[in-house]
């Protein structure tokens, strides 16, 4: 069966209508049959049905996402009431460890951003991988400090993913590559980046898994979830009438 | 030795002559692999059109993973944004074209 590549991590600037579009589209052209773009929480749902016309001209599809980054565990148990069933994708940007720990926890919560570059500010660790594989979050790895770092800040950061990834692996937490880029001249190929997954020893099977199977299990599973037939998990409404 | 060729597209709007792309690519490999790297992938240049944005490299078949992630990280070549992407990878030269042209 043919994969369907899929970048969850598009950050083209949402007020800029013509580079949306040129990203959707190049996205297209490099081989991706879904996309993910960041929403602000606050975009209207014209907006998105307006992207998600541009995504279907350009026979993609489009998934919503949006970014919490919240201060205190509270502010993250909040922001996840109010913005679950708006958006597909939730991932939270952890920057402290209890949001951390309460968002590997949580199963509203679908992807685990470690955005730092500091090491004691990752806080992707066995503790934090075991709450994750008793959830349904999955660790997103952006691909664009890779291509934007050098010398030792690049040996750094990959030092700390090969960490993470074997963490990962061992615990059976689902891994997400995505390019993490607002820029078009760093958008890549599925197979790049899969193959810049090498860097920090992920193998061909799971990087490609990392930017097919993986993330499209995510879009599925929530999809399902948010529509109108969704009951419970397991349970669906398949026909509505009076003589069922 | 088994070798491999791969067609490249060069996505960029600036404009460069085969040499400095060519060490651009070199140097790219020395970033992620060093020397010891570097001297176990036998990198040629096969053919180079900046007008249609193409480009052929020659490699040993071991070297293709270590190839298509150096040229991913690729992001400059002198002042300039680029991004090279592999198009197709083949046996034999006249096999890439044939695949490349399609």
């Amino acid at each position: 069966m043919k994969r369907i590549y899929t970048d969850l991590h598009l950050c083209p600037n949402s007020k800029d209508s013509k580079h949306v579009s040129q990203m959707i589209i190049k996205a297209s052209r490099l081989g991706y049959r879904l996309i993910a773009i960041t929403f602000p929480s606050n975009l209207t749902g014209e907006e998105i049905r307006r992207l998600r016309n541009i995504s279907k001209e350009a026979k993609i599809d489009l998934a919503s996402r949006v970014d919490l980054k919240p201060k205190t565990p509270e502010e993250l148990i909040y922001d996840l009431r109010k913005l679950r069933r708006r958006f597909e994708i939730v991932t939270v940007v952890c920057e402290s460890k209890n949001v951390a720990r309460q968002a590997a926890k949580d199963r509203r919560v679908d992807l685990l951003n470690f955005p730092s570059l500091d090491f004691r500010r990752r806080f992707f660790d066995k503790a934090e991988a075991e709450l994750a594989s008793n959830g349904l979050a999955s660790l997103e790895i952006d691909i664009k400090p890779l291509l934007t770092l050098e010398g030792p800040a690049r040996i750094r950061l990959l030092s700390n993913l090969r960490r993470e990834a074997t963490i990962a692996k061992e615990f059976h937490v689902p891994i997400v590559i995505s390019s993490g880029v607002s820029d078009e001249t760093l958008m890549r190929k599925p197979r790049e980046l899969a193959a810049l997954a090498s860097l920090f020893d992920l193998d061909e099977v799971s990087a490609m898994e990392a930017v097919s199977r993986n993330p499209l299990a995510i879009v599925k599973r929530n999809r399902d979830k948010l529509s109108s037939r969704f009951v419970a998990p397991g349970i669906r409404i398949i026909r509505r009438g009076k003589d069922c | 030795m088994r070798r491999r060729y791969l067609a490249l597209e060069i996505d960029s709007d600036g404009l460069f002559d085969s040499r400095e792309f060519l060490d651009a690519v070199w140097s790219a490999v020395l970033k992620l692999y060093g020397e010891y790297g570097a001297s176990r992938i036998g990198l040629t240049l096969i053919d180079y059109d900046m007008e249609k944005r193409f480009a052929v490299i020659r490699i040993v078949h071991s070297a293709v993973d270590m190839v298509r992630t150096a040229l991913a990280s690729m992001t400059r070549i002198g002042n300039k944004p680029v991004a090279i992407h592999v198009v197709r990878v083949s046996g034999t030269i006249r096999s890439l074209y044939k695949k490349a042209t399609k």
